[in-house]
């Protein structure tokens, strides 16, 4: 009984893991940049395809590869943001106009990522086996691939708090989220910080790519699940809170595998009636303000 | 002098589309079948539109639950296809997407902007894992099969439907209840005070759009035969809507009917020509329409008109 307990409890912080980890780079999207990146899940497929390439064709282990995939996807969202995003931010009369504009432009660049992935790997499901040996937990057993991916998430989240809490860039983005304009006013260039933003967020989403990469199969279509979770965890934990998200992340992971536990087949149900309710009780989170 | 203005545009337009829907009632007669086929899916898709456009137009509520309503009507197309008539059918997918409208109406009336889009879309995803579980589970099957009715049998169900949402929408914009559905869009706090019963108004009106949306559901799904969870609840149909909405113009409304009409002759183009490439040429001409096309198609034509004819009458 206790082992059973103990194994739904650990296999949830896995998961629980990079669904914090997505979640905080969706977070820097929509608190600081304003763009609900329907999109996230792309990155998320890039950063693993990435992955997935680099050590089935030139056996480039993943946690080396993260230094390639990273630099990758940030570039492509910070490019993104300096180009469609900045058009359509100045082009629209009202914060609230950006929102759901950028929205809808993130579902076109879901259709366009996910496209341009399957021309360049294939529709179908792929996978590769990187430390997959069992390590012992009291008697329960855990591949040792999903260890690392934990230690990994923490520490990247860890870093990138300290990122913004410490560092001068990090505090111009905190200001950046506060208010815009009046950062922009006190001499931060305002339009550099948002897009530094959007592609710290596709960084993050790369990441989760490639430690999701190592532990389960991927497949050029898989991102809108990942979105959707990385929003729910994103409600969860409050919108713009880094500790929230990360507290959001490890109660979903932990939602998702007592329910799977019970009925497996209704973890999705169970994530989004738990969003919904959410929604309704209280849309800022636990965290949130 | 304006032009139009000396001569009242009213019986030309009446009389054009007067001769539109004369020729849309009697295309079967002498088009090809696919032609039938494809304008089936063209009405489809503008009755997803327009009832979309009649909600989240004026209130500015953006909704993705479209393919909620949608995937509705299909299940009680297939539910009770085999038990009543066509018609009680069509009427009771319609019904029941209202229903479901009524209760999500109900239950969202605080969640605005971002919360109330992310809650519609949480809908669709929740209905469809929810179902799939539910036919796997309990039902022990995936799919279930509808009765067929024939090609122009469902042509003609979509044509009626189609031509009673735009009255309706027609009617809408032109009374008070239009206008207090503006207003909503416009400052809803302001609404308010001025005596608009807001919650009454934005559920009647979300209900009202469900229904169409449910009805379309149920005639597609006896066109498909067969159906399951992901054809039904597929969450494409509930972007497509709101892109095909904003690609004609919310402004007047023929624009969501010229955008969805346009938006569904090009993917059918794009799927027949471009197999593989077709979904990737979609997303672009989507961002392409969002970035260069802010007021849509009617907007774009409106400002080439006011510029020709301005020119010539010496209107700025």
């Amino acid at each position: 009984m206790i082992v059973t307990l103990l194994d739904i409890v650990i296999a949830g912080l896995l998961m629980g893991g990079i669904y914090a980890l997505i979640a905080v780079g969706l977070s820097l999207q929509y608190g600081v940049a304003r763009v609900l990146n329907i999109a996230h899940g792309e990155f998320i497929m890039l950063g693993a395809f990435i992955t997935w390439s680099l050590y089935t064709i030139f056996g480039i282990i993943p946690l080396v590869s993260l230094a390639i995939s990273s630099p990758v996807v940030f570039t492509i969202g910070f490019i993104l943001y300096r180009t469609l995003f900045t058009r359509l931010r100045t082009s629209s009369p009202s914060p609230a106009v950006f929102e759901g504009k950028s929205m809808l432009a993130c579902f076109g660049l879901l259709f366009i990522i996910q496209n341009v992935a399957i021309l360049l790997w294939g529709a179908e499901i792929k996978g590769y086996s990187y430390l997959a040996f069992p390590v012992d937990f009291w008697g329960a057993k855990f591949a040792a691939n999903r260890l690392i991916t934990l230690g990994f998430a923490i520490v990247f989240g860890s870093v990138f708090y300290l990122f913004l809490a410490r560092t001068r860039m990090g505090k111009a983005i905190r200001a950046a989220a506060q208010d815009p304009v009046a950062a922009g006013l006190m001499g931060v260039n305002i339009s550099w910080v948002l897009a530094v933003c959007f592609g710290l967020g596709a960084l993050m989403a790369g990441l989760g790519g490639t430690l999701i990469s190592m532990s389960y199969q991927i497949q050029p279509t898989m991102g809108l699940e990942y979105t959707m979770i990385a929003l729910i965890v994103l409600v969860l934990g409050g919108l713009g809170s880094i500790p929230g998200s990360f507290i959001g992340g490890f109660l979903l992971g932990l939602v998702g595998s007592i329910v799977t536990y019970l009925q497996p087949g209704l973890s999705l149900v169970a994530y989004y009636v738990l969003f919904m309710l959410l929604l309704l009780a209280k849309p800022t989170g636990i965290l949130g303000r | 002098m304006d032009i139009p203005k000396v001569i009242s545009k009213k019986p030309f337009v009446l009389g054009l589309l007067f001769v539109i829907l004369i020729l849309m009632a009697t295309s079967p007669l002498y088009a090809t079948r696919y032609t039938v086929i494809l304008l089936t899916s063209i009405f489809m898709y503008v009755v997803l539109t327009v009832s979309w456009t009649v909600f989240s137009g004026p209130t500015g509520y953006v909704s993705l639950a479209p393919a909620a309503f949608f995937g509705a009507g299909v299940y009680t197309s297939a539910l009770l296809g085999f038990v009543l008539p066509l018609p009680a059918v069509i009427i009771m997918g319609g019904l029941s997407s209202s229903c479901l409208a009524l209760v999500v109406g109900a239950l969202t009336l605080r969640l605005r902007g971002i919360y109330f889009v992310m809650f519609t879309f949480g809908l669709v995803e929740l209905l469809l894992h929810f179902v799939l579980w539910w036919e796997v589970n309990i039902t022990g099957t995936t799919g279930r099969v509808v009765p067929t009715v024939g090609n122009t049998m469902v042509y003609y169900l979509m044509l009626t439907i189609l031509v009673i949402v735009i009255l309706i929408a027609y009617l809408i914009k032109r009374s008070r209840f239009g206008l207090a559905l503006q207003s909503i869009g416009e400052c809803e706090e302001a609404a308010a005070h001025t005596g608009v019963h807001v919650t009454a108004l934005k559920i009647t009106t979300f209900a009202v759009s469900a229904f169409f949306m449910g009805a379309a559901g149920a005639i597609m799904a006896t066109r498909w035969t067969y159906i399951d969870p992901r054809i039904a609840f597929n969450p494409i149909l509930s972007f497509l809507p709101v892109l095909m909405a904003i690609f004609g113009g919310m402004g007047q409304l023929y624009g969501p009917v010229i955008g969805a009409a346009i938006f569904t002759y090009l993917e059918e183009f794009l799927i027949t020509r471009f197999p593989y490439y077709y979904m990737l040429i979609f997303g672009i001409i989507m961002v392409i329409a969002i970035l260069y096309l802010p007021e849509g198609l009617v907007g774009l034509t409106q400002k080439l008109w006011n510029r020709i004819w301005g020119a010539k009458h010496g209107d700025p």
